[in-house]
């Protein structure tokens, strides 16, 4: 098999639907030659149909990011398919209602815990359980929305993103010297089930529409894919605590 | 396929993705307030029937089903467009 992860064997997170962008990675590491296995949260069922979909069969393990047991089990799991792995992809995120859409000045700290646990700690959890199967070379890759700046509607997942990309270049320091990479895509507004609960999201639609210099397609997770694909490669080396804007270039550009 | 048997293909569908008794499922009845049928079983739904079928339900559609005969009419008219 050829292709820019000829031979990698990559644990990705976060399929739910085929509008995941966890599943347009999946599919293009299949595409570009990686043995893939998924993790599923909650409804497992779906996870399973939207599998089938796949090139190639994947596995799914069951994980909850926040489940100290089913991270615990993790390695385990991953060794009855797979004895190392070489990349994993984070992409999971979640915020209760109340975090999103407006409520900023009283969300209660309970769901705001929720959200950063969910969205912010899981990268160190998801990354620690990850690292026994791991060896220099490795990369991790997790999925951010530019949280440089407050937003209208993001909210508290404004504040888990920040959280996360703090906590990146956090690890890309600690695993910096065992070889491990650790860089974030920033992607612009895509349509995917965590995205259309967000009220206000609309706002980010226009935005983009109106302001992204090379045009920006909400429907389109495969640009997205390509990069968590480049930097789970061989071609980004010397890269780590980096993150990588995917959002048509609206981030550089004033409004 | 005719109505009725894409309406029972979707009954078995609603019953192993949401556990509805397939007595319950009828043209008239909507999926979220009659069937209790939630967003991400609804998501479910889809692909079930989506690979049931042969048909794709694209998401701008999705938000359109609101009884399972609107279901099973947008089924019908994919399936005559294969
Ligand atoms: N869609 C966008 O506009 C956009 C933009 C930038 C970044 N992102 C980020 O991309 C990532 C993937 O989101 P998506 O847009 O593909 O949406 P999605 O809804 O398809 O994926 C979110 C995933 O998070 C998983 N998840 C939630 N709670 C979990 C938990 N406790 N344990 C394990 N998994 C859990 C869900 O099962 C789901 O698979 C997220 O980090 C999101 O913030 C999305």
């Amino acid at each position: 098999m050829s292709g820019l992860l000829a031979g990698k064997r990559l644990l990705i997170t976060g399929v739910i639907t085929d509008q995941s962008i966890a599943y347009s990675t999946a599919k293009i590491a299949q595409e570009q030659g990686a043995t893939v296995l998924l993790t599923g949260y909650g409804r497992l069922s779906l996870v399973e149909r939207v599998a089938k979909r796949l090139p190639n069969e994947a596995p799914i393990i069951e994980l909850d990011a926040t489940d100290p047991e089913h991270l615990e089990r993790l390695a385990d799991a991953v060794r009855e398919h797979v004895d190392s792995i070489d990349g994993v992809v984070h992409s999971i995120a979640f915020a209760p209602q109340s975090c999103l859409g407006g409520g900023f000045m009283d969300a209660p700290w309970e769901d705001v815990a929720t959200a950063l646990h969910v969205s912010t700690y899981s990268l160190k959890a998801l990354t620690a359980a990850c690292l026994p199967l791991m060896a220099p070379g490795g990369s991790i890759v997790g999925l951010t929305f530019d949280a440089s700046q407050a937003w209208p509607a993001y909210d508290w997942m404004g504040v888990a993103k920040a959280g996360l990309e703090s906590s990146a270049r956090y690890l890309a320091r600690e695993l910096g010297p065992k070889g491990i990479r650790v860089n974030l895509v920033a992607a612009g507004p895509l349509r995917t089930i965590a995205a259309k609960s967000i009220r206000g999201f609309g706002y980010f639609e226009d935005a983009w529409a109106q302001r992204s210099p090379l045009g920006w397609d909400l429907t389109d997770q495969v640009p997205t894919a390509k990069a968590v694909i480049a930097l789970l490669s061989e071609w980004f080396p010397a890269t780590t605590g980096e993150i990588l804007h995917v959002d048509g270039g609206f981030h550089a550009v004033g409004g | 396929m005719t109505r009725e048997e894409i309406t029972a293909g979707l009954a078995e569908i609603l019953e192993e993705v949401a556990g509805v008794s397939p007595d319950d499922v009828a043209e008239d009845k909507s999926f979220t307030d009659d069937l209790d049928v939630d967003s991400l079983s609804m998501v479910e739904v889809v692909v079930a029937a989506e690979e049931k079928f042969g048909v794709k339900i694209p998401d701008n559609e999705v938000q359109n089903l609101k009884l399972v005969g609107d279901a099973v009419t947008y089924i019908v008219s994919a399936n005559a467009t294969v």
